[in-house]
């Protein structure tokens, strides 16, 4: 059985560019004088594509285009794109925020939206007043607020200053605050933008775990916009690329995810080509690239492994992937060849490189990958295709705590004697 | 089994409101809304002031004292037997409610424009706010001029209460729903043309010496028989004539200019309804 809780059809809005104001009243006469003679707005035709890179004709553009979708009860949804491809703007039609220019959107269930943390706090008031006052604007009845007062507080971990004014709380703080109240919401569709950008890391976890209940514990159905693709792959069930203002694909969260990655070149770990974009030749394709972690956050305190898939098209073939690896000025660091000389059959291959723990250092790394084949001809050349960035977990330090230079980092033996 | 048929939908959000909507359920939902945000409107204002609350009185004796001094004692406009002071500080009182209501909501949009832009609830909690915060505020005004008038009294003023004294409350919401109706009508204007917030804030000064504050209607019409009209189509007016009238006993009642001023306030009032239910749609947009 599916149940459809939120159903959005032909959702387009059109903004206006440049400054409002100049020309709005001439445009606004005009308008009226085509509506009351029963005839089309003249400023809303279909046209170009929203790229913002690219300059356009018409004073006019189109945030969204077309937007169908539909969201099952308990589904996580994530919505992934680049900036500017109207994410934003899509969430705040669903929140209510703005109305969409055409389509409509039919739900089946209370939307609360979660578009900024601690919206309408107000300075001057204590925290305790601001949770109350953040949590009807968010549509909790007082009644619900009050009996979720102790646990809001507890979350906030604010206790101690839950009487003081807002404004003399650091910034940190007002964010603990406004989160928890939003945490406790309970709609049948939560809407939550990049919120979680805010706050410390221990927080960050925090806000994290509660979203995880929201969804998977509680069944609630969440929307979830985030730059940050661990959380959408974390959290998330399904997902929507969107694309300068239109649907680019929608689907699974994995599939969502590598589409995406394949939009952001170079500043992702992985990348993936549909076979008829592969980089190659008549000989041997390139199908994806991943440098991956076992934790999935790259620390230099662990193995790091690049995975090339590639896809042999003639029988008898030798296939050498080779990485070469650069750090964020450049250098070249390393080469790492793979020396297999064994002969292969037609067919989609792996080969994987393990890069040995405590070889780099923190920072940003840049790998290039090569596809040789027979007599060391080279098929594919690739550069700077991937990159990742090593954080460090800091068992290693001991009590230093300042800037570890250098672009590698392994750990060589010390042996200390009176001599 | 497929439960897509269109029938059991809870709401929908579309491009265009209905033509005209008020949804009073969904305002009672958001009462405690309405009420927190009283609640907040009355807190600040005096919040880290040494005075407080007091401040809600200095305003008003200060202008009345003001009037008295330039309209009774210089120009010489005639109370009566009522002690001009008095007769001023009933007239700017009543006004100021309506000031205070036209102020606060007629930048509905524009002031609150970061709080709509990301979380929605009925617009209209917000000037519905501002108004019932100003009537906190008038009746605290309020009890200053019952403090003065018993002041007087027990000085020997010649002061009556008039019977119909127990229909001001329904005056003063008269005056609040008519300074909502044009606020909403103005706030919503100016999320595309800003020209309109200038107008209101000069428009309320010239205003007042049209609406019979610090004189009775009747001296207009024997002094300035070319002007009378103006003050004559006026429904503030009225308003403030007829409340001086309950609470003094002084001027004269209009039965058809209260009409005139009961269905002015409606249409204004539904007009403004309408054109803000318009607005809250996209205002975000222009704003």
């Amino acid at each position: 059985m599916k149940d459809i809780i939120l159903k959005a059809e032909n959702i387009s809005k059109q903004y206006r560019l440049g400054q409002v104001g100049t020309g709005t009243l001439s445009h606004d006469l005009n308008r009226w004088w085509h509506e009351i003679r029963g005839k089309e707005n003249p400023y809303l035709k279909i046209g170009d594509t929203n790229d913002r890179s690219v300059k356009g004709n018409s004073a006019y553009v189109w945030a969204l285009q077309d937007i169908n979708f539909e969201v099952e009860r308990g589904e996580v949804l994530g919505i992934i794109g680049k900036n500017g491809a109207g994410k934003s703007t899509l969430l705040k039609i669903l929140s209510k925020v703005t109305a969409p220019t055409t389509g409509s959107i039919k739900s089946r269930g209370r939307i609360a939206s979660l578009l900024e943390v601690g919206t309408g706090f107000n300075p001057e008031l204590t925290g305790k007043e601001n949770i109350f006052l953040n949590g009807a604007i968010l549509g909790m009845t007082k009644k619900e607020i009050a009996s979720k007062l102790d646990e809001i507080v507890e979350f906030s971990g604010c206790e101690r200053y839950i009487d003081t004014p807002v404004k003399r709380y650091s910034s940190g703080m007002t964010v603990r605050l406004a989160f928890a109240v939003a945490a406790f919401l309970e709609p049948e569709i939560l809407v939550v933008d990049e919120v979680l950008a805010v706050g410390d890391a221990e927080f960050q976890k925090k806000a994290i775990g509660k979203m995880q209940d929201i969804s998977k514990g509680q069944g609630r159905t969440v929307l979830f916009v985030s730059h940050n693709m661990a959380a959408v792959k974390s959290l998330c069930t399904k997902g929507i690329v969107l694309e300068n203002g239109l649907i680019k694909y929608n689907g699974s969260v994995e599939q969502a995810l590598d589409i995406y990655n394949s939009q952001n070149k170079l500043t992702e770990s992985k990348i993936c080509w549909p076979s008829a974009e592969a980089p190659g030749n008549e000989k041997a394709i390139i199908k994806s690239i991943n440098v991956f972690s076992k934790s999935g956050f790259n620390y230099i305190e662990e193995d790091v492994f690049v995975e090339v898939f590639y896809e042999n098209l003639i029988e008898e073939q030798v296939l050498n992937v080779s990485i070469s690896i650069f750090d964020d000025k450049e250098n070249y660091l390393i080469a790492s060849p793979n020396l297999n000389r064994e002969k292969l059959k037609k067919g989609t291959f792996k080969s994987v490189c393990k890069l040995n723990k405590n070889t780099f250092n923190t920072g940003k790394y840049f790998f290039s990958v090569l596809l040789v084949g027979n007599n060391f001809e080279l098929i594919v050349k690739l550069e700077s295709i991937v990159s990742i960035e090593f954080k460090e977990e800091g068992t290693k330090r001991g009590n230093f705590f300042d800037t570890w230079s250098g672009s590698l980092r392994p750990y060589f033996d010390w042996s200390n004697s009176e001599a | 089994m497929n439960n897509t048929n269109d029938k059991d939908w809870l709401f929908e959000i579309t491009p265009k409101n209905k033509f005209f909507r008020l949804n009073l359920k969904e305002v009672w939902q958001y009462r405690d809304l309405l009420f927190l945000f009283v609640k907040r409107d009355v807190i600040t204002v005096y919040k880290q002031t040494v005075l407080g609350p007091l401040w809600y009185l200095i305003q008003p004796l200060f202008t009345s004292v003001t009037f008295t001094i330039i309209f009774n004692n210089v120009a010489g406009i005639n109370t009566g037997t009522i002690p001009p002071f008095l007769f001023n500080l009933a007239g700017i009182t009543v006004w100021n409610y309506f000031t205070a209501c036209l102020n606060g909501t007629s930048d509905t949009f524009k002031a609150n424009a970061s709080i709509f832009g990301k979380v929605y609830f009925p617009r209209i909690i917000t000037p519905l706010s501002v108004v019932i915060s100003n009537l906190i505020k008038f009746g605290i005004q309020f009890i200053i001029f019952i403090a003065f008038y018993l002041f007087y009294y027990i000085k020997g003023a010649d002061l009556t209460l008039n019977g119909l004294v127990i229909f001001f409350p329904v005056l003063i919401t008269v005056m609040g729903i008519l300074g909502l109706g044009l606020g909403m009508l103005i706030s919503s204007m100016v999320t595309k043309y800003r020209d309109f917030s200038n107008l209101v804030t000069f428009g309320i000064q010239l205003l007042m010496y049209l609406s019979a504050v610090m004189y009775p209607m009747e001296l207009i019409k024997d002094k300035l028989p070319k002007f009378g009209w103006m003050v004559e189509y006026n429904p503030l007016a009225y308003i403030i004539e007829t409340s001086r009238y309950m609470l003094l006993n002084t001027g004269e009642i209009s039965v058809l200019g209260l009409c005139y001023t009961l269905l002015v306030t409606i249409a204004v009032f539904f007009v403004g309804l309408l054109i803000f239910n318009k607005t809250e749609k996209s205002f975000i947009d222009t704003v």
